[in-house]
């Protein structure tokens, strides 16, 4: 029972802040209730148990990516554009496309018998230590190929983008 | 100890949130914002990634969204380089006036 009330208002944080997000005139609004709605993701993944992800969400999306889009904003001066209007000129286009996706998920959601069949969870025992532990056991294990990939990644990303920022010689 | 909250809770949240990203990423005019709703609809996959994982009692889909949000990381930092290049080179970051890379 208490489960589901806390899935209740993580989910209303989520939902909220992605509502309030999308329709809030300023840039820095929007970030913050941005931050709002990621900090609701990071407790729906301490719900389903996965306190290492729960971690890295804090600490790298509203620590690390939410505080570089904040820089950003401030970097550019926006505060003429946020008298304009703020919703694309051929908004129709926009809409159309939307209604046809929201169609999709309702199409699905109405067939749930057929769309929601899940595999059923394999009895095992469950492996020994938190989920840091086995996460970092997989992760070193079977995924040390990706994990140095996603490293070299990080790395063109960062020359990437000072390349890219820095003063026109 | 089965949860309380079944999977299809999750997902469907998780549908909700992806369909709120592909809102604000069409009709909003600012860049930024466009940029942060790209966020929103990353953070709507990895929900039903977790779920599914805690759902099968692996670890795996946790591993993925961790790469998830590594790409996105270097993403952020990729595209808000663009972006700043952008306004410089335009002094505006409207998406009905930024319609080529070129100056």
């Amino acid at each position: 029972m208490l489960e589901t009330a806390f899935f209740y208002l993580f989910a209303l944080l989520t939902l909220g802040g992605g509502v309030l997000m999308i329709t809030r005139r300023s840039a820095v609004h929007s970030a913050i209730w941005l931050i709002v709605s990621l900090m609701g993701v990071a407790g729906l993944y301490l719900l389903q148990q996965a306190e290492f992800l729960f971690a890295v969400q804090i600490i790298l999306y509203v620590g690390g990516i939410m505080v570089l889009f904040l820089f950003v904003i401030m970097l550019v001066n926006l505060d003429q554009a946020a008298k304009e209007r703020q919703f694309v000129k051929p908004w129709w286009v926009a809409l159309a496309v939307l209604l046809a996706i929201g169609g999709e998920f309702a199409y699905i959601l109405r067939t749930n018998t057929g769309a929601f069949r899940f595999a059923v969870p394999v009895e095992q025992p469950p492996p020994a230590g938190g989920n840091t532990e086995i996460l970092a056991d997989v992760l070193f294990s079977q995924y040390l190929l990706p994990f140095e990939i996603a490293s070299l990644l990080l790395l063109v990303a960062v020359v990437g983008s000072v390349i890219m920022a820095r003063k026109r010689a | 100890m089965m949860s309380s909250v079944p999977l299809s809770w999750y997902l469907i949240l998780s549908a909700i949130l992806f369909g709120l990203g592909i809102a604000g990423f069409l009709f909003r005019k600012n860049l930024i914002t466009v940029f942060m709703s790209i966020e929103l609809m990353l953070n709507a996959v990895n929900l039903s990634f977790v779920a599914f994982s805690y759902h099968l009692k692996q670890v795996d889909g946790h591993i993925f969204t961790f790469f998830v949000m590594v790409v996105a990381a270097a993403e952020a930092a990729v595209g808000l380089a663009i972006i700043l290049t952008v306004f410089k080179n335009r002094s505006t970051l409207e998406v009905d006036e930024v319609d080529s890379m070129k100056l």
